[in-house]
């Protein structure tokens, strides 16, 4: 059902845990769904210097999150936007049609905390 | 590594003395039924003797029983069947919100063709009460059904109860035996049934293959038209091979049911034991009432199919009521009708055992999934250690 990449990421997933000091957090989905994905970055001159996942999800959920963090790690901030849930799952080589809806919302989650960081940094002239 | 195999619920292995019994009928013994000449009647002794045997284990009689092509069918012929036989002296159906879809979906069809449909609640362990059936019987009330057992949580509801009060109120009442058939005794007298569904695969028979039993004097609108056969309830050249199966495996399973029920129950009360360990679990369904080779538990903070992969990653095959198992936006209907949030739904797990699982394959599976279930937690932003 998934390919040798998303089971490669669900088996071993890249970048797992919180960020202390994060310089943005992003969280989409729910749970009523089933799949709830939380991302922090940390920013360092407009560059994405590291990014770290939570997610309660299932195979494609898990798979998604874990590939973002490395699509998104040495990005500046408008590349990172530029991720789109279609790209993590090129990455991925496909996701099964039914998962393309509720489990592949990384992008959406980096998205979100990049608009966090933008937030709590705004840009003083 | 092989497999553990841990779906039961879901099909279990064809046996090898069944297998063996039904090969003659394949290429040997190919006769159609129908026909008048030496094949013919030997393939419609089969036949037969066949229907002697499932009868006579539900105490029934064998002009009793229509063969199908399996659970499913067998239930929407019970269900629609008596709905369009019927449906001049009245127009309600009753069923609990836990049934298996062939018969909920079934039921709800009916209501788009202009049937009343009432669907009964459960409570928390799954057991519809008899006296909400009792509130629910009106008087164009023509059908009744509900499961002898569940298939997710393997609560066994008071069937006996329930069917004497339908009964008693004059309307049909049927049950989809399909994961009690070959588990537990089965006697539509005891159980107070006018109907009842079996499924051959679900006892180390073949697939495609099952059976209703009809009340006599019970009438029936077929599904299927077409020709004489089964009592012109069921037109269609019979599955031979697949009824001479399903009987033989029944036969095995009702000669073995004391041993293999005592096997069952101690390696799925050391399983629920076990997992009952890990921290925020929850068992589903009835401590009391439950199906033998049933396990159903929730952990909290992590999803279904994340553990079930993990599972196979690890040789063990389980089930989940998670939504994205499903291929739906919802987890389990049967979770949710039995009061759990849509957070705690998506991480159930089943277990469901057989007769061939063994107490080391338990031993393993209880040491690989705490291993699995804390992994996952790690990762969930649900879940604060
Ligand atoms: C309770 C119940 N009813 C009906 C069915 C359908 O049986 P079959 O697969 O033989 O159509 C199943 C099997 O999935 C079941 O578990
Ligand atoms: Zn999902």
């Amino acid at each position: 059902m998934y390919s040798d990449k998303v089971m490669d990421h669900f088996t071993n997933p890249r970048n797992v845990g919180e960020i202390a000091n994060a310089d943005g957090v992003g969280e989409v989905g729910n749970a009523r769904c089933g799949d709830i994905m939380k991302i922090w970055i940390k920013v360092e001159d407009g560059i994405i210097q590291d990014v770290k996942f939570k997610t309660f999800g299932c195979g494609a959920a898990i798979a998604t999150s874990s590939v973002i963090t490395e699509m998104a790690i040495g990005k500046t901030l408008d590349e990172a936007e530029e991720i789109t849930n279609k790209s993590v799952a090129e990455e991925l080589e496909g996701l099964p049609p039914l998962k393309m809806h509720c489990s592949n919302l990384a992008a959406d989650a980096l998205r979100a905390a990049i608009e966090d960081y933008r937030k709590k940094h705004p840009i003083t002239a | 590594m092989s497999e553990i195999y841990l779906d039961h619920a879901a099909t279990t292995p064809l046996r090898p003395e069944v297998l063996e019994a039904m090969l003659p009928y394949f290429n040997q013994e190919f006769g159609n039924p129908s026909s008048v000449y030496g094949a013919g009647r030997r393939a419609h002794q089969a036949l037969d003797q066949a229907r002697d045997t499932v009868a006579d284990l539900l105490g029934a009689k064998s002009e009793e029983i229509i063969f199908t092509s399996g659970g499913s069918e067998a239930a929407n012929l019970a269900i629609k069947g008596v709905a369009w036989a019927y449906q001049t002296k009245g127009k309600h159906i009753i069923t609990s919100a836990i049934e298996h879809h062939a018969v909920l979906d079934a039921v709800l069809w009916l209501k788009q063709q202009g049937f009343e449909v009432t669907i009964l609640p459960v409570d928390e362990e799954g057991f519809v009460d008899p006296q909400s059936v009792q509130e629910a019987l009106r008087g164009d009330t023509i059908l009744v059904s509900i499961m002898h057992a569940n298939n997710e949580v393997g609560t066994i509801q008071p069937i006996e109860d329930i069917g004497a009060i339908v009964r008693a109120h004059g309307a049909f009442f049927h049950t989809d035996a399909v994961q009690t058939a070959g588990i537990l005794d089965l006697d539509v007298a005891e159980l107070n049934v006018d109907l009842l569904s079996l499924s051959a695969h679900k006892f180390y028979g073949p697939k495609g293959v099952g059976a209703l039993y009809v009340r006599k004097g019970v009438r029936l609108d077929p599904l299927i038209h077409g020709g004489a056969q089964e009592k012109r309830r069921r037109a269609g050249t019979e599955n031979v091979a697949g009824i001479v199966g399903l009987a033989k495996a029944f036969e095995l399973a009702q000669a073995e049911r004391g041993e293999v029920t005592r096997h069952l129950i101690q390696l799925r009360d050391q399983l629920l034991q076990g997992l009952q360990a890990i921290p925020h679990t929850k068992v589903n369904g009835s401590l009391e009432r439950r199906l033998p080779n049933n396990v159903n538990v929730c952990f909290q903070f992590i999803e279904g199919e994340s553990l079930l992969l993990n599972l196979d990653l690890k040789g063990i095959a389980g089930s989940s009521g998670s939504a994205c198992t499903s291929g739906s936006l919802d987890p389990s209907h049967v979770l949710l009708a039995m009061g759990l949030s849509h957070e705690i739904a998506h991480g159930s797990l089943r277990l469901t055992l057989g007769r061939e699982n063994t107490q080391d394959q338990v031993t393993y599976v209880l040491e690989e999934i705490p291993i699995i279930v804390e992994r996952l937690r790690a990762m969930s932003p649900l879940y604060n250690a």
